[in-house]
Formats: structure tokens, C-alpha cells, sequence
């Protein structure tokens, strides 16, 4: 086995109480500089194995955790969770649980990580307004964040994250909240940390999206992980629709148009792959 | 009259900001709306003035013949429910069957009609097995499902859902979908507020078009995925389907696969 960045081997985890584990013997290895993208139903395993990853789990939450998981080669218990915290950035699924309160406004909001990570004051100001511009939230900057809306609460707690600057990042369905124009944005956000060598690891339902940005597609189905690989291997994979896995349009079609006697090229995921097919077809067709 | 009346309403808060600017519609019983629009477009504080939670600044809202700023919360609530955008902002017992018990009791219901309500709401949003669990330990997901049941059991002429869509995956799409349907069936009005495009095009015949605090149309799916114009101003985006299709020249009034496959097989 390659070893990457974040290895996870035979990884079970139960939560405190609970009849049975989360996640059931999960293997995979999270390479440096990847878009990893986790799919799955809801309560399939896909917030938990986040927080296996960033350490929450069993720091934070107990519960008993087999398996091993390594950072560097090296076990992720032998860190402390804020050892961690400059390496691994964490956004949660739900905004008001990232909002610290310990500040009331915007700007100070998303300097407070800066601060606590002892960064020089001036240099805070630039990175807090570069990253405000970035999410587009330069008009919150003097509002409290408690008064935001949803979407707007989502943003800032992805940008309070960005000014972190973690190598990883770890994000829970960062645009449910979101209008489409707002979700290309974040995605478009998270497309640049990969050019610039970061590591995601994104919890999304956004297929489309995903289709287009991620290298790697992960589904997890009651805890296991059922299907996993490059994200043109996996998406096109017609038989997860009935696993209840959504999948993108360009599949589906793909299917629809196979089943009416139109012979498509297999592994088509985006809309541009597509276009080409279906040109290409209309070309043949019109010579 | 209509059972909700805009009249040129407009909304600012106590520090001058407008959200809602000169808002005209009527909404009839029965029917089923979505209101779309960008973040900030004013679409949630425009429903809360339906129930009450805010009262225009201007303009006059009227629900089933009411004058909102004649009357409380506490009795609009009983005309029109909604349900919080983040369900956290709702939930407070310690069972979802206390959650959703919550709303009839209060309403002053008998007990048994209190139970019926609950089994009935607890049954459309599909969180029957979930009963005497606490809320907090369900994934936000389903919480949202717990608030929909608890504002269903309150039995008011009116829903309003602000984004149901948001983080829900194929499952809960197909319960929002299912429940909309059975509020048609049951004579109910809904609002919807969704980012969801696919689930709008599919879901309703009536869409209202909102952009920078002001409605702009009143449209059906087609209509409003044909205007270009209309959507640049709103910021949205057609669906996938349609775009392909009209990328590739097929005819623009496709919505669905099925319409899709339809019309290349019939051409090529």
C-alpha cells in the first residue's frame, strides 16, 4: 500500500452508546495535493469519518475507535487536537458551530484564528481582507455574525478557515445554504487550494460540482465504504443509482440515451464530456 | 379576496437596512409556490411578514382577510406555519414526539386530536421511527425533517419552507417532494424557498422570482429556464439539461431525460 499524507487502515468506529459502528473497517489512503470528495446518504458515515480524520474523533466524541490512523506515517493520537489545527482546517456542516461568538464582527471573526495562532497584527489585516474579498463577503465585515443569514453565516465560517491556511482541509457541506452562484464560488475557492498543493477532503450532495473539481469520489454506505477511485470510474457507475447515490446528469443521460439504442462512450461524467459525445454523434449522423 | 395579500409592501430594519422593497403578489388557497432568488434577495424576510414574525414598515400584508398589523404572532401563527431555515432555531424538547407535540398542545387542541396531529405530521416528513429519540443526536438532515413535522402538526392553512432542500440527499429530496405532493392532496397552501433548481422544475408550476429585495416575475419552470434575461437578473442558472440541450441546438423547452432523449432521437 502507498502510504499518503492521512492513512486509514481497517478503521471501525463506534460512537458511545450506539448498537453498532459508524464506520466499518474503513481502508484508504488520502494522498498530499488530492480533492477527495465523500458521497453518500445521510448517516452513512460521511461527517463521522471526518471527524476520525481531523482527530475529534476519539478526542472529542470517545466512543471506540479500531483501527489505525496515521498523519505522516505517523499515529494521528500521538498529536494534540490544536497541534493539529494548523495542518488540518475544519469546516462544519453547520456554520453556527464554527462561529466562535468570542468576537462581534466579521472582520474580527475571521482574525480571531490569526490571533490565537500568534500571527504579527499587521500582517492579520491583509490576509483577513484578501480572504473577505475571496468569499465575497467584504459588506459583512462590520456585522455580527450572529445576524447573518444562513448563507452568509456558511461563508464566513469557510473564510474563518481560509485565513487559517491549513495544508488540509477538511469541509462538511460547505454550500448548503447556498445560492448556485455562491456554490461555484466556494467551488471555485477550493479548485485554487488545490492548484496550490492543498488537500480536500469534501463532504458534498452537490454532483454536478463534484463531477467537474474532484480527482477522487469515496461512497459510503452505512458506515462502509462501497465504491471508491478515480471520479470518472465511480460516477459513471449507473448501479449506485439504485443505492440511492445521486449521480450527475451527464450518467443518467448517458443511460436514458444507451437504453434508447445510442451507442455512448462509456465514463462520460461532465457536461463538456457529454457535448462531445453527442456532437460528435451528430456529425457522424449528418455526413 | 386571496388567502395571502402583498400590497406594496416593504421591510427595513430598526437600522435603516431594506430588505424587502415594494412587494405586490396574491397567493390562492391550495396553491403550491417556490420562491427562488440569490442570498439576500429578501425571500426569507418576505415570508415571515406572512406569519407574522415581522410586520411591514410599509404596505399592508393580509393572510385569510387579516391585517398582520392588527394581529399577534401567536394568532397568524395558527393561519400560517414556518419552518426555520436553520432547524437549530426551532428545536427545543428532548424527544422529536415532544417537539412535535409542542405546536397542538399549545394550540390548545385535545389530546387526542394533539396525538392524531403528531402521528399524521410525523408521518408525512418520514421521522415516525425517530420518535423518542433526542433531536440533537439526529443528523441536521433529519432535524430539518422534525422541524417540518413539528409545524405540520400545527394543522394551519399555510406552509412555508425555508430551503427544505439545503444539505438533503436523494431520500430526503423524495420525502420534501412526496410531502408537497400530499399537501396539494390535502387542499394546503405551501411556499417553498429553495437554491434548488432541478427540485424547482420539477416540483412546481408557480415560481416567484425574487432579485435585490424586490419580486421581479410570477413565472412557470419553462418560462423562467427560457428567460435568459430574467435569470442573469436573479442569478440563476439553468438547469444541466436544458443548457445541453441548447448547446447542442436541440429545442430550449427541455426540462426532464425523458424530454431530452425524446427530442434527439427524434432529430438525429
Amino acid at each position: 500500500m502507498v502510504m499518503g499524507l492521512i492513512d486509514l487502515k481497517n478503521v471501525t468506529y463506534t460512537y458511545p452508546l450506539a448498537d453498532e459502528p459508524s464506520i466499518k473497517d474503513f481502508t484508504y489512503s488520502f494522498e498530499q495535493g488530492k480533492f477527495y470528495a465523500i458521497l453518500g446518504a445521510n448517516e452513512s458515515g460521511k461527517t463521522t469519518l471526518c471527524n476520525i480524520i481531523r482527530g475529534f474523533i476519539p478526542d472529542f466524541f470517545q466512543g471506540e475507535l479500531t483501527g489505525e490512523v496515521l498523519f505522516n506515517q505517523e499515529p494521528l493520537s500521538h498529536y494534540t487536537l490544536s497541534e493539529l489545527a494548523p495542518y488540518m482546517g475544519y469546516v462544519f456542516q453547520n456554520p453556527f458551530n464554527q462561529i466562535t461568538g468570542a468576537r462581534d464582527n466579521v472582520f474580527e471573526e475571521i482574525a480571531y484564528g490569526l490571533e490565537n495562532l500568534g500571527v504579527a497584527k499587521g500582517d492579520i489585516e491583509k490576509q483577513v481582507k484578501d480572504i473577505m474579498e475571496m468569499t465575497n463577503i467584504m459588506s459583512l465585515a462590520d456585522k455580527n455574525p450572529f445576524e447573518l443569514s444562513g448563507g452568509q453565516q456558511q461563508r464566513v465560517a469557510f473564510a474563518s478557515i481560509l485565513a487559517l491556511s491549513p495544508d488540509i482541509f477538511i469541509i462538511d457541506e460547505p454550500t448548503s445554504q447556498l445560492d448556485p452562484q455562491e456554490s461555484e464560488r466556494i467551488f471555485d475557492i477550493i479548485h485554487q487550494l488545490k492548484n496550490a498543493g492543498k488537500t480536500i477532503i469534501l463532504v458534498e450532495h452537490k454532483i454536478e460540482l463534484i463531477s467537474e473539481y474532484a480527482d477522487e469520489v469515496l461512497v459510503l454506505e452505512e458506515g462502509r465504504l462501497i465504491c471508491s477511485g478515480k471520479k470518472h470510474d465511480v460516477l459513471s457507475d449507473i448501479s449506485l443509482k439504485e443505492r440511492q447515490i445521486d449521480l450527475p446528469e451527464t450518467t443518467l443521460l448517458a443511460d436514458a440515451l444507451r437504453k434508447a439504442g445510442y451507442n455512448i462512450p462509456e465514463k462520460l461524467i461532465t457536461k463538456e464530456e457529454m457535448k462531445a459525445a453527442l456532437m460528435a454523434h451528430i456529425k457522424g449522423v449528418s455526413q | 379576496m386571496s388567502l395571502i395579500e402583498f400590497n406594496d409592501v416593504s421591510f427595513s430594519y430598526p437600522n435603516g437596512f431594506l430588505a424587502v422593497d415594494q412587494v405586490s403578489f396574491t397567493i390562492e388557497s391550495g396553491e403550491n409556490v417556490a420562491i427562488v432568488g440569490q442570498n439576500g434577495a429578501g425571500k426569507t424576510t418576505t415570508v415571515k411578514m406572512i406569519n407574522g414574525l415581522i410586520k411591514p414598515t410599509s404596505g399592508k400584508v393580509y393572510v385569510n382577510g387579516k391585517d398582520t398589523a392588527d394581529y399577534t404572532t401567536a394568532t397568524l401563527s395558527r393561519e400560517a406555519g414556518y419552518v426555520f431555515q436553520n432547524p437549530d432555531d426551532q428545536i427545543f424538547h428532548n424527544t422529536v414526539r415532544k417537539e412535535i407535540e409542542y405546536g397542538p398542545r399549545m394550540l390548545g387542541f385535545d389530546e387526542e386530536k394533539v396525538q392524531d396531529l403528531t402521528q399524521q405530521a410525523a408521518h408525512l416528513a418520514r421521522v415516525e421511527d425517530y420518535l423518542e429519540e433526542n433531536p440533537y443526536n439526529l443528523p441536521l438532515s433529519v432535524r430539518k425533517f422534525v422541524t417540518i413535522a413539528s409545524v405540520l402538526a400545527m394543522d394551519t392553512e399555510i406552509l412555508i419552507f425555508d430551503e427544505p432542500t439545503a444539505g438533503q440527499d436523494v431520500a430526503g429530496l423524495e420525502t420534501l417532494q412526496h410531502l408537497l405532493q400530499q399537501l396539494q392532496a390535502m387542499g394546503k397552501t405551501a411556499i417553498t424557498i429553495t437554491h434548488d433548481m432541478d427540485f424547482v422544475k420539477t416540483n412546481f408550476k408557480k415560481i416567484f422570482v425574487m432579485a435585490n429585495k424586490k419580486l421581479l416575475r410570477q413565472v412557470s419552470p419553462k418560462a423562467l429556464f427560457q428567460d435568459r434575461q430574467l435569470l442573469e437578473q436573479a442569478m440563476l442558472t439553468q438547469p444541466f439539461i436544458m443548457q445541453l440541450a441548447e448547446e447542442i441546438g436541440l429545442e430550449d423547452d427541455i426540462l426532464t431525460i425523458e424530454d431530452f432523449v425524446h427530442a434527439f432521437s427524434k432529430n438525429y
